[in-house]
């Protein structure tokens, strides 16, 4: 099964370790995390179901460019690193 | 006299409380996370905090005795079809920015509204544990020529409800004018006239829909009577209760973004003018406070105890508050200075905090 992590500023506000959920599309994954954790839905997608614009995510180290439907296939066995932009002060 | 205040800034919220003659501000909490709103809910002691993570999105905390918990989020109703955009072109997609209001809705045990950017109203019936969308002011055919003040999008900043009757809403919307509502939010109307927009072609200056009331303010002793800090002028309403005139006595600046009312006296209220448009600073170095005690017929200029030489504090729309007292106000900057203003404002005196950009305050009433 695909191993999803969540960046590490969102640790602080909600437990969220890493964890293997079944999947063979990023939203699949996904949704699949989001029954664990159910309150990191809103912190990485938009109210319409679109990634937010400063969270990104690689699957095997390629970056997801399909932010909206977020299609993009994820091998059973695939890492899927979420991660936020830096930002300023 | 209240001992108790608390402070929405960009860095978390912040309670300062007076012990002995002397205020103290405590550790923060969300340090670190902008505080877009705060509210005290005198019904069951909660407290409110409206945060926004950036990159996370915005979120609402409620707390009960010392423990805060994360509440469910306003979620705006998708629409499939081409993406909207505001009057000026900009995308306005469907998704919560801010959270930019929070007030009681006394109706209801645990009643709230709810006003965003990018323009949506919400209402909680169970103290924020979920949320429905207003469709009512949403659906207004107006909409399309709503716009953003100040942030790319529409936002709702102030929610005044009728202490007479509950069902009688008024909101204050940047940039879209005053909506009223008479039946609890199932019908809406623009209430903004009156009101003047001179930054509109000429010919636009008094429609209703491109006015930017920055905040309003309403009187519990005459409900007819609310305050409006406009982004031309400030404005009250006429006796009609529902349409507006200018106030144009003599200030330093009619410019501005907060103001409060008095409670118990309709003719009395406060506003912190500023240089308008683009500078926005106080007038020539010094901030002040602006008070009519005759229905804006004329203000005094409240300085004592505020810094009156190479000041450049700024005091956003939710950066004043009346205490239950009726006659001690807080007022927060973005420079982070927060002052307590005693007897009316004659006083001021300034927390001895260096703190982070101010949002919002809200005086916590015991």
């Amino acid at each position: 099964m695909p191993r999803v992590s969540f960046p590490q500023v969102l640790q602080r506000h909600i437990a969220c370790p890493p964890v293997e959920v079944g999947g063979s599309t990023v939203r699949e994954v996904l949704e699949n995390a989001f029954e664990i954790y159910p309150a990191v839905r809103s912190y990485l997608l938009e109210d319409g179901g679109g990634l937010r614009s400063h969270v990104t995510i690689f699957v095997d180290g390629q970056v997801v460019t399909d932010r909206e439907k977020l299609r993009t296939t994820v091998a059973s066995g695939a890492r899927m690193d979420v991660l936020q932009a830096l930002s300023g002060g | 006299m209240p001992r108790k205040l608390l402070i929405g800034t960009r860095k978390g919220l912040f309670t300062a409380t007076k012990k002995g003659r002397k205020w103290r501000v405590n550790q923060p909490d969300f340090l670190g996370v902008p505080v877009s709103m705060v509210l005290f809910d005198r019904r069951d002691g909660a407290l409110y905090a409206g945060l926004d993570h950036g990159h996370f999105g915005c979120k609402l905390q409620r707390r009960v005795g010392k423990r805060w918990r994360e509440l469910a989020v306003p979620v705006y109703p998708q629409k499939k079809g081409r993406p909207e955009k505001t009057n000026f072109g900009l995308p306005w997609p469907r998704s919560l920015k801010l959270v930019w209001s929070l007030e009681i809705d006394p109706s209801q045990p645990g009643g709230l509204w709810c006003g965003t950017i990018p323009g949506g109203l919400f209402h909680s019936p169970d103290r924020g544990e979920s949320w429905q969308f207003n469709d009512g002011l949403w659906n207004q055919k107006a909409r399309k020529k709503w716009s953003g003040g100040g942030f790319d999008q529409p936002g709702i900043h102030s929610v005044v409800v009728d202490p007479r009757d509950a069902n009688v809403v008024t909101v204050g919307i940047s940039v879209a004018g005053v909506w009223r509502t008479e039946d609890a939010g199932r019908t809406w109307r623009n209430m903004s006239h009156g009101m003047r927009a001179a930054y509109m072609p000429k010919d636009l200056a008094y429609d209703l829909d491109a006015q930017d009331p920055h905040r309003l303010a309403i009187s519990a002793a005459n409900p007819d009577r609310i305050w409006c800090q406009h982004h031309n002028g400030i404005f009250v309403t006429k006796r009609d209760g529902t349409s507006w005139r200018e106030v144009k006595a003599k200030a330093p600046s009619r410019f501005g973004f907060a103001v409060a009312a008095h409670q118990r006296d309709p003719d009395t209220a406060w506003f912190v003018p500023a240089q308008k448009d683009e500078c926005r600073v106080p007038v020539d170095g010094k901030v002040v406070v602006l008070r009519t005690s005759n229905a804006g017929k004329s203000f005094e200029v409240l300085t004592r105890g505020l810094p009156q030489r190479d000041a450049y504090d700024l005091v956003l729309r939710h950066g004043m508050d009346l205490s239950d007292d009726h006659k001690t106000l807080a007022m927060g900057a973005t420079s982070g200075r927060v002052w307590i203003g005693e007897d009316g404002g004659e006083q001021w005196h300034e927390l001895e905090a260096n703190l982070p950009p101010v949002y919002c305050l809200r005086w916590i009433r015991t």
